[in-house]
């Protein structure tokens, strides 16, 4: 192997209270994709600002492109070579396409008043949008408008105006369809054969397996070991991250029959949705997986039958009663409780205290004529985190600091004590580490098992598959069909997903 | 805490300037006017502070004061009796944030946006009522029966003795009771923890099964009641009710105060300590700069600069915060 284009050895880093990195090595090879894997809260974040600029290390010598560097921000970084493709995109949204791939070194002329030579830019721009295979006509369109897969890539395509050598990508698949996603590896693979390197991190298994060359395993912000591309197993990652063998990673012991329905759909329609009615039946004790590209329309009839969206036709009904869902409450009330997609944006208050959410939806019970009844709260806050194990100092402690896996598992403690009858989980383990993964797991099962009926939502095929009793999957608004446990697999699953069903 | 720490020794600063500014800054009558100041300012503040802790705005604060002063006067000229003219005059203003209120929720406008037209209306309307300023005097003339009451209600609101002066600082009394309930309802019921989690986040909050528009509502409903309470007590203890200045960018004291108190604008945070507290701060300052014979012209700029020193300091407070994850 000749001279690596990144090395960084020892490379250590504190932040106030915690070491995020700990002595970390990390060699790229010119023209390798290397994924980086692990828990959050492992360094994978920290190790990636680092390269990219944002963080200083501590301690630790960077070397990139044969020379020691230090760089004093991410614009130093970028000139040197080193592009951060941010997990938040990063494009001015109301510019065009064209605008953004050239922000910040516009060719200008008249001198100090710069006026725009957009002209200039177009030939270069298509050539931009070309090496990540967008066609030409979104040159002048805006990003604004634009699907999330296209955004990336036009992010992409921005840091090869720059001459990147090494991409940073973080997570770039979290909000991108199969299609878009299939787009970004062929993209990826591109890049690699033109001697560009790419630095990736990911929860996804799966992925892993396929864009990479090598794995590198983060854990505790130490260096837990590699594997080279014909290593790269789930079970050899799984314990290289959580340091252990996972014996019962999806864990599905609520093997009885599913008992009576609890929560019926009956062609139901809401407002701003299809004009064709969906239909759905989840029983006592049942683990309904739902699939479906994004934007098949899986959350939103979530939310439609947890009053978030005016339903504007059908029943919905709870163990065989019609309900009136008009608002959240409505459906709260009738033992109907949602885990939503964003837990940031919409199930956590994150400045405030993990007891704090955790009351929150139960507080119309914990009160005596409006005042709060501090020692039940207390309580039940105390009996939530013990049994969830969420992994927080105290109850005061912001819900912002916890990991994701914490963080999601506050989410479900909101609605453990009111006795759910259905539960409808969103994404439940999005950006989820896999010790926190396989807790969820355990407690949908432990849920199911207890006689709730569970409707989740999920674009993560391996959870779909080895978390549900049965599989519905939508296509475009449609209920495309139903697969029973027997049936499931992933091609049968993509082939409804797609429209492929036939009927 | 931190913020209210802060706010504190801020205070105690400016009162010890105060006192040794001016052996009459010191003397019991002048701290009972600044006092009286405060409570009106206070009361004011807290009703723009909770509606800032659910992430809500009022810029037609000065403006109520000043249709809800001209209103209460109006309505006793036309023989309406005092306690009945005030009771009218807060519901009034009950009246107005139930408007701001559901044309914030139910029409989705922005809330500054649908109180800055407020802001013009309501002074316009004020001046419509009346081209003159309405004095108790007038009012006392041309309804001698309410004569007594008006000096009862004068003496218990606003501790003004029609012989003797002020007696005692009768609207900061007001605001510790208004504040304590304020704290209460704060901190110790239901309704105030729905208030906080729908100022950080009130996506989360109706996820969660509160409904989010109604507690809004509420919040404008509190807000301008306790500006049109604001415009009674401004005829009460100023004798007088201009149509044109009564009130006028009061609105920016009450922001003021809810912020220096420890308010974010972008809602969640705030304590009624806090809020007393960072009403209390303005017109101390105010006074003292009347005894160090500062001219009236620097005011506004002293104003916005102790606002901006708050907001400095807070926002030092919290990337320190930030920094320690």
């Amino acid at each position: 192997m000749t001279a690596p284009l990144l090395e960084a050895v020892g490379v250590r880093k504190t932040f106030p209270g915690v070491v995020a990195l700990d002595g970390v090595t990390l060699r790229v090879g010119r023209g390798e994709v290397l994924a980086i894997v692990g828990e959050n809260g492992a360094g994978k974040s920290t190790l990636m600002k680092i390269v990219a600029g944002v963080y200083q290390p501590d301690a630790g010598e960077i070397t990139f492109d044969g020379r020691p560097v230090t760089f004093a921000g991410p614009a130093a970084a970028m000139a040197a070579g080193i592009s951060l493709i941010h997990q938040e995109l990063n494009l001015a949204e109301n510019l065009s396409v064209l605008d953004n791939l050239f922000l910040g070194r516009e060719p200008a002329v008249g001198g100090w008043v710069r006026l725009l030579t957009r002209a200039a830019t177009i030939p270069p721009g298509k050539a931009l949008l070309a090496r990540v295979g967008l066609p030409d006509d979104l040159l002048h369109a805006r990003v604004a408008d634009l699907a999330p897969g296209q955004k990336q890539l036009v992010e992409i395509a921005r840091a090869l105006g720059l001459d990147a050598k090494l991409l940073i990508m973080d997570e770039p698949t979290s909000s991108l369809t199969q299609k878009e996603t299939d787009r970004l590896y062929e993209v990826i693979a591109g890049l690699r054969a033109a001697g560009v390197s790419v630095l990736y991190i990911s929860h996804r298994l799966a992925e892993v397996r396929r864009i990479a060359d090598r794995a590198v395993v983060l854990r505790d912000g130490r260096n837990a070991g590699e594997l080279a591309r014909a290593d790269v197993t789930h079970d050899n990652l799984v314990r290289m991250m959580v340091g252990r063998d996972l014996k019962q990673f999806f864990r599905h012991s609520h093997g009885k029959p599913a008992g009576d329905p609890v929560l019926t759909l009956t062609d139901v329609r809401y407002a701003g949705g299809p004009p064709h009615p969906a239909s759905l039946t989840v029983r006592a004790g049942e683990v309904v997986g739902m699939a479906g590209l994004v934007g098949a329309g899986r959350t939103e009839l979530s939310e439609a039958v947890f009053g978030l969206r005016r339903i504007t036709a059908g029943v919905v009904a709870v163990r065989g009663r019609p309900v009136t869902v008009r608002r959240p409450a409505d459906a709260i009330a009738a033992g109907v409780f949602l885990v939503p997609e964003d837990r940031r944006l919409n199930g956590l208050v994150l400045e405030a205290g993990v007891g704090f959410n955790l009351s929150l939806p139960n507080l119309d019970r914990l009160n005596t004529a409006g005042w709060v009844n501090t020692r039940a709260e207390t309580e039940l806050v105390a009996v939530t985190i013990g049994r969830l194990r969420v992994k927080t100092p105290d109850a005061a402690q912001p819900v912002g600091l916890l990991s994701g896996g914490n963080q999601q598992k506050v989410v479900f403690g909101k609605w453990l004590a009111r006795g759910p009858q259905v539960l409808i989980l969103d994404e439940p383990t999005r950006g989820v580490d896999v010790g926190a993964k396989a807790e969820i797991y355990a407690l949908i099962d432990e849920l199911a098992g207890r006689g709730v009926g569970v409707w989740m939502i999920t674009s993560d095929m391996e959870e779909l598959l080895g978390v549900s009793d049965r599989v519905v999957v939508m296509h475009e608004g449609r209920i495309a069909g139903e697969l029973a446990r027997g049936q499931l697999g992933e091609e049968a699953v993509m082939k409804l997903a797609t429209g492929g069903g036939g009927a | 805490m931190i913020r209210i720490a802060g706010v504190f020794f801020l205070l105690v600063g400016l009162y010890a300037a105060l006192i040794s500014s001016n052996p009459n800054a010191a003397g019991r009558s002048n701290l009972f006017e600044v006092a009286n100041t405060q409570g009106f300012y206070g009361i004011i503040t807290l009703g723009a502070a909770l509606l800032i802790v659910t992430g809500g705005i009022d810029l037609s604060i000065g403006s109520v004061i000043g249709l809800g002063s001209v209103l209460f006067g109006i309505l006793m000229l036309e023989g309406v009796p005092p306690p009945v003219a005030m009771l009218l005059t807060v519901g009034g203003g009950a009246g107005i944030g139930l408007a701001h209120g559901l044309l914030v929720t139910r029409l989705k406008l922005q809330a500054f946006l649908v109180t800055l037209c407020g802001l013009f209306v309501y002074r316009g309307l004020a001046r419509s009522l009346t081209s003159n300023s309405i004095g108790l005097d007038r009012i006392k003339k041309t309804q001698p029966d309410f004569a007594a009451t008006l000096d009862g209600m004068r003496y218990w609101l606003t501790g003004e003795d029609p012989t003797k002066g002020l007696v005692f600082p009768g609207e900061f009394v007001l605001l510790l009771g208004l504040a304590v309930i304020a704290g209460l309802f704060l901190h110790k019921t239901v309704y105030g923890r729905y208030w906080y989690a729908i100022g950080y986040n009130d996506r989360a909050a109706a996820y969660s099964g509160i409904d989010v528009n109604r507690h809004r509502v509420v919040t404008f409903v509190v807000c301008s009641s306790l500006a049109a309470l604001g415009g009674a007590l401004w005829l009460l203890s100023y004798s007088d009710a201009n149509p044109d200045s009564a009130g006028q960018s009061y609105e920016l004291y009450a922001i003021t105060g809810a912020v220096l108190g420890g308010c974010s604008l972008r809602g969640g945070e705030g304590t009624a300590v806090g809020i007393v507290l960072g009403a209390m701060v303005l017109p101390v300052l105010n006074n003292l700069l009347i005894f160090l014979k500062v001219r009236d012209t620097y005011m506004p700029i002293v104003i916005g600069l102790t606002l901006l020193f708050g907001t400095l300091i807070d926002e030092f407070f919290r990337r320190r915060g930030r920094a320690a994850r």
